[in-house]
């Protein structure tokens, strides 16, 4: 657990410095995880203990945004005065984006599986 | 000798244990809830707690930078969280080469498409500028969202909280709405999931099938890397 813990950090860690260093506007923890994600290529996969560590942070994913929407309590305001376009934006353009994606992957999946 | 409970008070406020804890508690009763709704999607233990802790924050006054002095401690992991995504994304990889091409063309067109949509309806309807600089990253993850927020001239504390509603909303609607479009393919629906409502929509997606979870994580992770080197162009 805790070599496992100080792996993801060190990747983090990895992603961070690359991201920084080159200043890339693709924030470390993304980089992170490409990089483990070659790593596990590489290796042939993830130990016992790496795999139980992430399983047991993964599963409890949705807490870990919980701080960062309380921070709707600052922007009260704005969002009561800008109710209608704001709600109508995100409601919109996430029916948008699964239904676009979705459907073209289908689409294409299905046009070559026909070919 | 009783110590008075204002004493206690101060104390407590001034450390971040209380909200730490509040914050756990806060989650824990929203997952209760959700389990007794029937893990109906609209009672989202992420929205729950929020509105918990807003409530509580108001009421005891207390403002927004001393509550994260104890919830940062959680708000940290999800760094080293997103680096695990890696795991589940590993074992799907066979899959995931299957369907590369349809990948790689709906994650440009969802991206754009979500981007774009955001940015146009805010327009139409009259928010103004920094607004819709903000509403432009809200399908990617937090801190993918509110870097790029920022080099566009948004409001990166507004911009966490549209992502966060949106990812709520990508997990509310994402069933009935993959449903009525008769989308069936787990993977095509985490991809989907993934891209328009990043970990929301994923910690969603996991409780429909592992492959499912996993080809969020890759919608979430492939849409953070091409917003954030897209967006800053393209806008």
């Amino acid at each position: 657990m805790l070599f496992a813990f100080t792996q993801l950090l060190l990747f983090q860690l990895a992603g961070e410095m690359i991201a920084h260093g080159l200043g890339l506007t693709v924030p470390g923890p993304v980089l992170g995880m490409a990089l483990l994600f070659i790593f596990l290529v590489l290796r042939g996969g993830p130990g016992h203990e790496l795999q139980t560590t992430c399983q047991n942070l993964l599963q409890h994913l949705s807490l870990l945004f919980v701080p960062a929407g309380t921070g709707v309590m600052l922007h009260l305001h704005l969002l009561a005065d800008q109710s209608v376009p704001i709600a109508a934006s995100l409601a919109i353009s996430t029916f948008v984006a699964l239904a676009v994606t979705a459907l073209l992957m289908k689409w294409i999946a299905g046009r070559r599986s026909e070919a | 000798m009783k110590p008075h409970i204002s004493e206690l008070w101060v104390y407590l406020a001034t450390s971040p244990l209380l909200w730490l804890a509040a914050t756990l508690l806060a989650y824990q009763a929203g997952h209760a809830l959700y389990r007794r709704a029937g893990s109906h999607p609209a009672a989202n233990p992420v929205l729950i707690a929020i509105a918990v802790l807003v409530a509580l924050l108001k009421l005891t006054h207390t403002p927004f930078e001393h509550y994260f002095d104890g919830a940062q401690f959680v708000h940290f992991l999800l760094g080293p969280a997103t680096v695990a995504l890696a795991i589940p994304l590993y074992a799907q990889m066979k899959r995931v080469r299957a369907l590369l091409l349809p990948m790689a063309v709906a994650l440009v067109a969802g991206c754009l498409a979500a981007t774009f949509s955001a940015v146009w309806i805010g327009r139409w309807l009259g928010a103004s500028p920094a607004v819709v600089m903000s509403l432009a990253p809200k399908s990617v993850t937090t801190p993918i969202a509110m870097g790029v927020a920022e080099r566009l001239g948004g409001i990166p504390s507004l911009t966490a909280v549209l992502v966060i509603v949106t990812g709520i909303l990508g997990a509310v609607c994402a069933r009935p709405i993959l449903d009525r479009l008769r989308v069936r393919s787990h993977a095509m629906r985490g991809f989907a999931i993934g891209l328009a409502a990043h970990g929301i929509g994923t910690a969603r997606a996991f409780q429909e099938s592992e492959e499912t979870g996993a080809f969020a994580a890759l919608g979430m992770g492939l849409n953070g890397l091409l917003t954030a080197a897209l967006l800053p162009l393209v806008i």
